[in-house]
């Protein structure tokens, strides 16, 4: 008798593992990475588009666009990807996995300095970073973060690259350079407006950086079999009045 | 070669400090755990076991709420002027608490092992209590305490995760060959992180071999044990 229940309890619980497996699996996922940024926006695009298209599940995958874009080279089962910067779909589109006919830029953003709330360092533009009581500034990776590129390049055009570099402190993605600075373990770091919009009573924006490449997200859709019959559909989405109002009440503008 | 040479040889001193700390820590609590005859002995065992099977963000998490510089730990270290996040001594600590249960897991078996006639037999003979555990007690254990060091300076060469969050990645102080190999992949640089993922399996190797060398073997220790 016991070793009949230990049979059945293996079995069900066998039973339950193969069809978790094979639910993940299913194809009815429409599966959209995009850039750390866009979390909040993309995360409340893809619950209405869900309402608009009842039975559709909008799976989305958030971080750097740079590791998202290689993982749309490695062949994950993406199918629309979002980017920050033109240089992550670049890398995409040189692999040949996007679908170049779509690809749109979407929305503006723009790069800025914050510093943690109580600013206790009265950091108050860039220039004040050379500071020496200033010891630790955040900014994405620029190997792999785009918001790391916008502000490496806006750091360069005005000569300020040098002093932020001695003290940099890198972030896997942009949100990640937002928490350093919310915790206060570094004493400023650069991230979109948005970002900072998204903790108001943790951080302080204290200067707005003029970038010398324009801030533009590139949206396209992934080329590959099998793609979701309704990529084009929330690909559309993101630009209907709908999309941008989303995208608007996140502080991203028209590009 | 930088790309290689620099977090190769951080790495190896964040583990072998690491290594070091809890192969101290490890036996001290092993040996104290072995010989505390009570039901709480398992409950901090397994407290202290806790980082083995709990995700490296967790670790990671509270680490860094603990010593970040408005942890409570982390604000009243800030004021003697140590600062452990986005170090190599904080890559160290992290790598110290997820390397520690290994050791102590190893050494507490070690020990309960240990037959306690020959530590009489050394007591009746007149021989001090620090003297019975360096001269009986640890070289009787020595061998499953060394396979648990071994294993705690594997793991703590591999530790990632909760590296990660406490010490960051910056290039030379705190990216290790685990992160700088995530780097690599992110940033599409096949090559670097094929290069750093050989030298990684090749490290692992050379310390097995050092390791299978440096242990005692059985019929050494059979004739020491039948001496004493």
């Amino acid at each position: 008798m016991r070793t009949i229940s230990k049979f059945k309890r293996i079995a069900a619980v066998s039973a339950l593992l193969a069809w978790g497996w094979h639910a993940q699996a299913a194809a009815s996922d429409l599966l959209v990475a995009a850039a750390a940024s866009l979390t909040n926006a993309f995360t409340e695009i893809g619950v209405q588009f869900q309402q608009e298209h009842p039975g559709t599940k909008v799976l989305s995958s958030f971080a750097g666009s740079d590791a998202l874009a290689q993982q749309v080279i490695q062949g994950a089962p993406i199918d629309v990807f979002a980017s920050a910067d033109q240089k992550a779909m670049d890398k995409a589109v040189q692999a040949g996995n996007i679908d170049e006919s779509t690809r749109r830029d979407f929305v503006r953003n723009e790069v800025v300095l914050i510093v943690p709330a109580a600013n206790e360092l009265k950091i108050n533009s860039v220039a004040d970073l050379k500071g020496a009581s200033v010891k630790r500034v955040a900014l994405g990776n620029p190997a792999t973060v785009p918001v790391g590129r916008y502000t490496k390049a806006a750091l360069e055009h005005t000569g300020n690259w040098d002093t932020v570099k001695r003290n940099e402190i890198l972030g896997q993605n942009v949100r990640q350079v937002l928490d350093y600075v919310a915790r206060g373990e570094v004493d400023a770091g650069f991230v979109f407006a948005t970002d900072a919009a998204i903790m108001p009573d943790k951080v302080k924006v204290v200067e707005k950086l003029a970038s010398p490449i324009p801030v533009l997200y590139p949206i396209a859709l992934v080329k590959r079999d099998g793609r979701h019959p309704l990529a084009k559909d929330f690909y559309d989405f993101v630009f209907s009045p709908k999309g941008e109002a989303v995208l608007a009440k996140y502080g991203f503008s028209k590009p | 070669m930088a790309d290689i040479a620099a977090p190769l040889l951080l790495s190896l001193k964040v583990a072998g400090w690491a290594t070091l700390l809890s192969a101290v820590l490890g036996v001290a609590v092993a040996y104290a755990l072995s010989r505390w005859r009570s039901s709480w002995s398992d409950v901090v065992d397994s407290v202290l076991t806790l980082p083995m099977v709990l995700p490296p963000t967790v670790i990671g998490y509270y680490l860094l709420v603990l010593l970040g510089r408005r942890g409570w730990l982390g604000s009243w270290l800030a004021d003697m002027g140590i600062v452990l996040v986005f170090t190599w001594q904080g890559a160290v600590i992290a790598a110290t608490v997820v390397a520690f249960p290994m050791v102590l897991k190893a050494a507490r078996a070690a020990f309960e092992d240990v037959d306690h006639a020959l530590e009489h037999a050394a007591q009746v003979l007149g021989i001090s209590a620090a003297g019975i555990f360096f001269r009986v007690t640890l070289p009787l254990a020595m061998r499953g305490i060394l396979a648990g060091v071994l294993l705690a300076f594997a793991r703590a060469l591999g530790e990632f995760g909760a590296t990660l969050m406490i010490a960051g990645s910056i290039p030379g102080k705190t990216q290790t060959l685990s992160i700088s190999i995530y780097e690599a992949v992110q940033a599409g640089n096949d090559s670097l992180a094929n290069v750093l993922v050989l030298t990684t399996s090749l490290a692992c190797i050379v310390v097995l071999l050092i390791a299978g060398r440096l242990a005692p073997d059985r019929s050494r220790m059979a004739v020491a044990r039948g001496q004493a």
